[in-house]
């Protein structure tokens, strides 16, 4: 599942992401791991770009970087974590 | 707070030269760490010098220095690198970060000793940029900051072992209150062998680094190390969330959005206007006083005619910068900037742009030059040039002068709209909005043709909402006050005296010349007939001429030229204007304005940033081009109307 389906306020485990390198090394700088949490807070008020929240932060992305992001619900044992 | 022993003994020893251990070496202290981390306001506190703090990640493109006056280490230079995430080369500012470590920039010495500021909020995730750092082998301190925000929030953090995981010195530190500068001193002064402490430099204890290039290893890294250190991050501030939900609201987010931006403009005039107005009645007064103490007759009309009227008349517009600049310097430090370039993307995507160029066009509105700077932080190349390329559009400061003479000389400050808005505000903002609407046109024209390209990825992080300072604040303004005042001293006050001693020569027979037959009268009329159409007369032709330097010195050049002229002489600059010029003409000016390209400094920092002499040169001429055109339809169709 790509990280653009989830709605406002679900959150998610990324998978995997699928960008070229140079972007995909910068938004895995910014936290955008595999096994990192992510909580989507909020959506511009245009629809997009998408504010989500990882490692503590708030990052805004538009939907045609997010649908390249793979991401998995998360297991029991994390969803206890707050993400 | 600067030396530990105190007493006269230590200030001999001070004054005695010492041979060991060799200080001279000592001279350069690099400043690093992530956007929004604190970075510029340490700056600030270390170096007592003004430099722009703001909450946009990446606003700090240039890379400033200044000497650590702060912790009364003149000696030393702080070297601020760029905001940055990783060393990874995803951008120039990382490669320029990078670069000046290594030593490898040119005309950077290698620093003698880093400081890393992360900011304790988020440990975890910042202590990844820390990690490749260490990873250099500099002498390196680490500055925990926003240290009383964590502990307030319920955030733990334990320095002692956070030290001895990294091999390096941990200081809890906070910027905006100046709390911790005396562990960066004592750190300093430690690795120089300052004040007798002639210890050798910390042992670097040897820790196990993550791999360089790997965000994988770096991750894992910090998030034992944070682990390990029984790191507790605080709670996450409700109040970010709470303002996000309406200042991000879909109705009220872009309701707020232009609220802000009407009450911006409107309160520079309602404020702004009578100050300036008291301000120049002052100067006159003044004026006047000064020249009667002056006894010979060509001397006074020099300082009087040539010089005060000059420089005076761009002085006045000083309290509306400053005004401009404030409201600017609110929303940026506040974080509200962020959200805006986010409200913004949709519309600047629309043009080819992206919500990242929001920022540096806005700030625009205040001076091309820092924002043609501050596009650096655009990863994508063609994005990037795009970007300086309409950037002189948007209305900066330089514009307001002119913008203001002609809008008080010629538009009745009538209420429109009920009592919402005057319209003189509103012809002002129509301004804006063309400038503002010539760019989105250029861009969109520029990303359908010669910069067409992939989008880059639009990655923005939002910082939490803080209360800007007093202390950034008045560093802003007392900044922009001082560039400006300096231009007015320098730059005005010379084009001034050119062009009065060029309003009088030739001399016949003892005798000056009258304005209409000296040299600069005889080049206006040379240029005149090229002008007319658009409603200008020769003054004004002189006027365009002398702002190319700068748009701001035009308003200057026709405070002298209507000074010397004796027929308007006893007259305001702005009943000259009204005397000499229909309002067809003298709204074709302001239109011409908004379009020209007229400011060397522009120019020069668009060669720099882009590298190449043919840009500056086609931005030239186009602007010029479309400035022409409009102000020609302009003042035709206004002459035929009114």
């Amino acid at each position: 599942m790509a990280l653009s389906e989830i709605p406002v306020g679900a959150s998610a485990v990324v998978a995997s992401l699928d960008l070229p390198g140079e972007v995909g090394d910068h938004l895995m700088h910014l936290g955008f791991l595999p096994d990192a949490s992510i909580a989507v807070l909020r959506r511009a008020p245009a629809g997009d770009p998408t504010v989500y929240r990882i490692e503590g932060a708030e990052i805004a992305l538009r939907r045609e970087t997010a649908c390249h992001i793979q991401v998995r619900p998360r297991s029991i044992a994390e969803a206890q974590v707050p993400a | 707070m600067s030396c530990h022993t105190t007493g006269t003994a230590t200030l001999l020893e001070e004054r005695l030269p010492k041979n060991a251990p060799p200080r001279g070496r000592f001279r350069t202290v690099a400043l690093i760490g992530p956007p929004n981390s604190g970075k510029s306001t340490l700056f600030n506190r270390l170096t007592g010098l003004r430099q722009k703090v703001a909450n946009y990640p990446g606003v700090t493109v240039e890379q400033h220095s200044g000497r650590m006056s702060g912790i009364h280490r003149n000696d030393l230079t702080l070297i601020d690198l760029p905001g940055i995430y990783s060393l990874s080369a995803y951008s120039e500012d990382a490669r320029v970060a990078v670069d000046v470590l290594k030593g490898q920039m040119p005309g950077t010495p290698r620093p003698d000793a880093v400081l890393v500021v992360l900011d304790a909020l988020n440990l975890s995730r910042q202590l990844m940029l820390a990690g490749p750092i260490l990873a250099l082998g500099l002498p390196t301190m680490v500055l925990l900051n926003m240290a009383d925000l964590m502990e307030s929030r319920g955030g733990v953090v334990d320095p002692l072992a956070l030290a001895q995981e990294l091999g390096r010195p941990v200081a809890l530190i906070s910027a905006a209150k100046g709390t911790g500068m005396d562990a960066i001193e004592r750190f300093l002064n430690q690795q120089s062998g300052h004040h007798g402490e002639a210890k050798p430099a910390l042992p670097v204890l040897p820790v196990q680094l993550p791999v360089l290039q790997n965000p994988g290893e770096c991750r894992r890294w910090a998030a034992q190390v944070s682990s390990r250190t029984k790191y507790k991050a605080p709670a996450s501030p409700l109040w970010t969330r709470r303002l996000d939900s309406v200042l991000l609201h879909r109705v009220w987010g872009p309701l707020i959005f232009l609220a802000v931006v009407i009450t911006t403009f409107q309160v520079v005039f309602t404020i702004g206007q009578p100050v300036s107005d008291w301000m120049g009645d002052a100067l006159t007064v003044l004026g006047e006083r000064l020249a009667q103490h002056i006894p010979i007759p060509w001397l006074q009309a020099l300082l009087q005619d040539g010089i005060w009227h000059g420089v005076q008349a761009v002085l006045v517009f000083l309290p509306q910068i400053l005004l401009l600049f404030l409201f600017i310097g609110v929303l940026e430090d506040s974080g509200y900037l962020a959200r805006a370039a986010l409200i913004a993307d949709r519309l600047m995507r629309s043009i080819g742009l992206n919500g990242k160029a929001f920022i540096p066009l806005l700030s625009a509105y205040a001076c091309a030059v820092p924002a043609i700077m501050a596009t650096r932080t655009i990863e994508n190349k063609r994005d990037r040039l795009a970007t300086i390329l309409v950037a002189p559009f948007m209305t900066c400061s330089a514009r307001l002068p002119i913008y203001t003479l002609i809008i008080t000389a010629f538009i009745p400050n009538r209420p429109v709209l009920g009592s919402l808005i005057g319209l003189r505000a509103c012809v002002m903002l129509s301004l804006y909005v063309l400038g503002f609407a010539a760019a989105l046109a250029t861009a969109r024209l520029l990303k359908s043709s010669v910069l067409k390209a992939s989008s880059a990825p639009f990655v923005l992080e939002l910082p939490q909402y803080r209360w800007p300072t007093v202390r950034s604040l008045g560093l802003r303004l007392y900044d922009r006050s001082s560039l400006f005042l300096k231009k007015a001293g320098t730059v005005i006050l010379g084009v001034s005296f050119v062009l009065w001693v060029l309003s009088i020569l030739p001399i016949h027979g003892g005798h000056l010349s009258e304005l209409t037959n000296s040299v600069i009268g005889r080049v206006g009329h040379w240029v005149e007939p090229v002008l007319r159409p658009l409603g200008f007369n020769w003054k004004i032709g002189i006027g365009l001429l002398s702002s190319i330097i700068a748009r701001e010195v035009i308003v200057g050049t026709l405070g002298t030229l209507y000074g010397v002229d004796p027929h308007t002489q006893s007259l305001t600059l702005q009943a000259a204007l009204r005397h000499d010029m229909t309002i067809g003409g003298a709204i074709a000016l302001v239109v011409f304005f908004a379009f020209a390209m007229q400011c060397t400094s522009t120019l020069a920092v668009v060669r720099r940033e882009t590298n190449s002499i043919k840009w500056p040169i086609i931005q030239f001429c186009y602007m010029s081009s479309l400035a022409y055109v409009a102000a020609l339809i302009t003042n035709q169709v206004l002459s035929r109307l009114l």
